[in-house]
């Protein structure tokens, strides 16, 4: 019944595309999720209106905007990663994925792309809680790069849940690591405060996360600059962590075979 | 013929740890040498209570572990060395609630593990559609699963793990809480998975299920095998002997090693019943242990006493309860 006759890439194209329907309808079932959905943008634009609106105001608040925007898809990536993890094994299901004759990573992927992609519920529901309740004039001078920004942020945030995710496969307490690294990463990738104005140290760590170089694309975009560069980073850095977390995966995996703890929850 | 699944000298030890602020690691032996082949086209049962290692002995097989030591095939093909191999041509089905998208549909269900199991796309929808039919839960695929009754889950958790049309299925305890009804309906589809040509690992604590479906049992008790045979050769070990039912009313575990230590006695067992606990002893042909036995309850509040023959499930608990231990290492 197992085929033979597909090319490995398309098989595996296909479980990705089948695997992020499935996770991306799943997620969208839960009321209570769905009222998170709604809370946190709301949370999200109102932070950075009351930081900034007593500061410069004008360019500051748009700033803030796109920051808080992108702060939707990092936190629901960084923080359900690794529950999702966990959930898998509530349900028993990780066991079986671990044993279906694909590689994990393709398992795995789709569940944190989902993730991120629906973080883009809460990008646009912030951008509209800005513009329409606290009125801030956000200007789209690129709307096309700025589509592209925006997908090569949620790949690339993406890619960075699966980098935590494999982690969370291995150890079953490593989901506390997302919540964690959420506020940091707000902070570092510089969400809502100008990277210059980061301590010199902080910036290298910067530049290896792909959240500042997507959040820097959108503003680009946004504002009618050059955000090619910035795109072209976050999508290699998307990559870096892909094959990182590709080349990881199999020694996590065989890892917790041997520890046996796939099946604990 | 060689054989289709083999387990050779399996050991599986966990590493555990206890205490708050002075933890100490402990290494629990799950699986303690265990080794059996089962031929194409058998249903092979691995019979035992629960911790006995058969749940451990199936995960290894099906590379969801990795032994601690000894060797595990399936179809000639080593299941730690050939691992991608070896997971294209298993089903595995475990019992219980878990191991479904609870959100999901069962078609959905069934879709994503089609996907991941590699059956071809363009057969995707037929073969679902018989597995629903051959598990009888057509008509109500589209229903989310979050809403089925155990037995239906289990009917899907089937279908899900023959989805690629495995030769070889792994099912773990698969009527555990299912109702009797249910599991009769359940034991019907695994017999005609056997029929099917299918070489079948069942793992169960019920006797009858184990007597019913399989062509040979091993009975597992603390990580090893205890006996091997097919079920009429399991029954023939018990067939002469005497158990004797005591009831008593408060019994130390003092006096269940003094009874133990009765010559031509094999097993001792104490059940809990209401407020009263019964003593089933059981002794070796050629011996009738009822004297000596009221003999060394001198002093034991007793009720009633009665004697039997010995059943299939005697011989099952004699086995699990009385087989020696050795001393961990």
């Amino acid at each position: 019944m197992a085929e033979t006759t597909r090319p490995p890439w398309s098989r595996i194209a296909r479980t990705l595309a089948v695997g992020f329907g499935l996770h991306l309808k799943m997620m969208t079932r839960s009321s209570f999720d769905g009222l998170l959905g709604v809370l946190w943008p709301l949370f999200f634009s109102t932070v950075a209106f009351l930081m900034f609106r007593a500061g410069a105001g004008g360019e500051s608040l748009v700033f803030a905007s796109f920051g808080a925007a992108v702060m939707g898809i990092w936190s629901s990536t960084s923080t359900s990663a690794g529950s999702a993890m966990q959930r898998e094994r509530w349900h028993g299901t990780l066991e079986l994925l671990v044993t279906a004759p694909v590689h994990f990573a393709a398992i795995l992927l789709p569940v944190t792309v989902a993730m991120s992609a629906l973080g883009l519920y809460s990008m646009t529901a912030t951008l509209l809680i800005s513009r329409f309740v606290f009125g801030v004039d956000l200007p789209f001078e690129q709307p096309f790069s700025f589509a592209v920004a925006l997908v090569a942020t949620v790949a690339s945030i993406g890619a960075m849940g699966f980098l935590l995710a494999v982690s969370f496969v291995r150890y079953r307490t490593a989901w506390a690591l997302g919540n964690l690294l959420e506020y940091p990463v707000w902070l570092i990738a510089g969400f809502l405060v100008p990277l210059t104005l980061l301590p010199g140290w902080v910036r290298p760590i910067s530049w290896v996360l792909a959240p500042t170089w997507g959040v820097d694309a959108i503003r680009e975009a946004a504002s009618g600059g050059g955000p090619w560069p910035e795109i072209g980073l976050a999508l290699g850095l998307g990559a870096v962590y892909l094959a990182i977390g590709v080349v990881v995966l199999e020694t996590v995996l065989t890892g917790a075979r041997r520890s046996g703890t796939v099946a604990l929850a | 013929m060689p054989a289709v699944v083999e387990a050779i000298d399996l050991h599986r030890t966990y590493r555990t740890t206890t205490g708050t602020f002075r933890r100490r690691s402990l290494e629990v032996e799950a699986v303690r040498g265990v080794s059996f082949a089962i031929e194409e086209g058998e249903l092979f049962g691995l019979l035992g209570p629960n911790g006995a290692g058969k749940t451990t002995t199936i995960k290894m097989l099906i590379t969801l572990l990795i032994p601690t030591s000894g060797q595990a095939r399936v179809l000639g093909r080593d299941v730690v060395e050939d691992a991608h191999w070896v997971r294209e041509r298993i089903g595995y089905v475990f019992g219980g609630d878990r191991g479904l998208y609870e959100r999901l549909s069962a078609l959905d269900n069934l879709r994503y593990f089609a996907e991941l199991y590699g059956v071809d796309p363009k057969r995707q929808r037929a073969r679902i559609g018989e597995l629903l039919e051959l598990v009888g839960l057509e008509g109500r695929e589209k229903e989310r699963v979050e809403g089925y009754s155990r037995g239906m889950r289990q009917r899907l958790h089937i279908a899900r793990g023959l989805l690629h049309d495995p030769p070889v299925i792994f099912l773990d305890e698969p009527t555990i809480g299912v109702d009797p009804v249910g599991a009769r309906e359940l034991r019907r589809t695994i017999a005609g998975l056997r029929e099917a040509g299918k070489t079948v690992l069942l793992t169960t604590h019920y006797m009858f299920e184990a007597d019913a479906l399989c062509d040979r049992i091993a009975v597992v008790a603390k990580g090893r095998i205890v006996a091997e045979g097919t079920p009429r050769e399991l029954k023939e070990r018990v067939s002469d002997g005497v158990v004797v039912e005591i009831e008593v009313y408060g019994i130390e575990d003092g006096k269940v090693e003094e009874l133990r230590s009765i010559a031509g006695v094999t097993s001792v067992a104490v059940e809990d019943r209401d407020q009263a606990q019964v003593v089933v002893v059981q002794s070796a042909a050629g011996h009738e242990p009822t004297h000596d036995v009221l003999a060394r309850l001198d002093g034991v509040a007793l009720g009633r006493v009665t004697t039997r023959e010995p059943t299939l499930e005697d011989a099952y608990v004699a086995l699990v309860t009385e087989q020696p231990v050795a001393v961990d290492g």
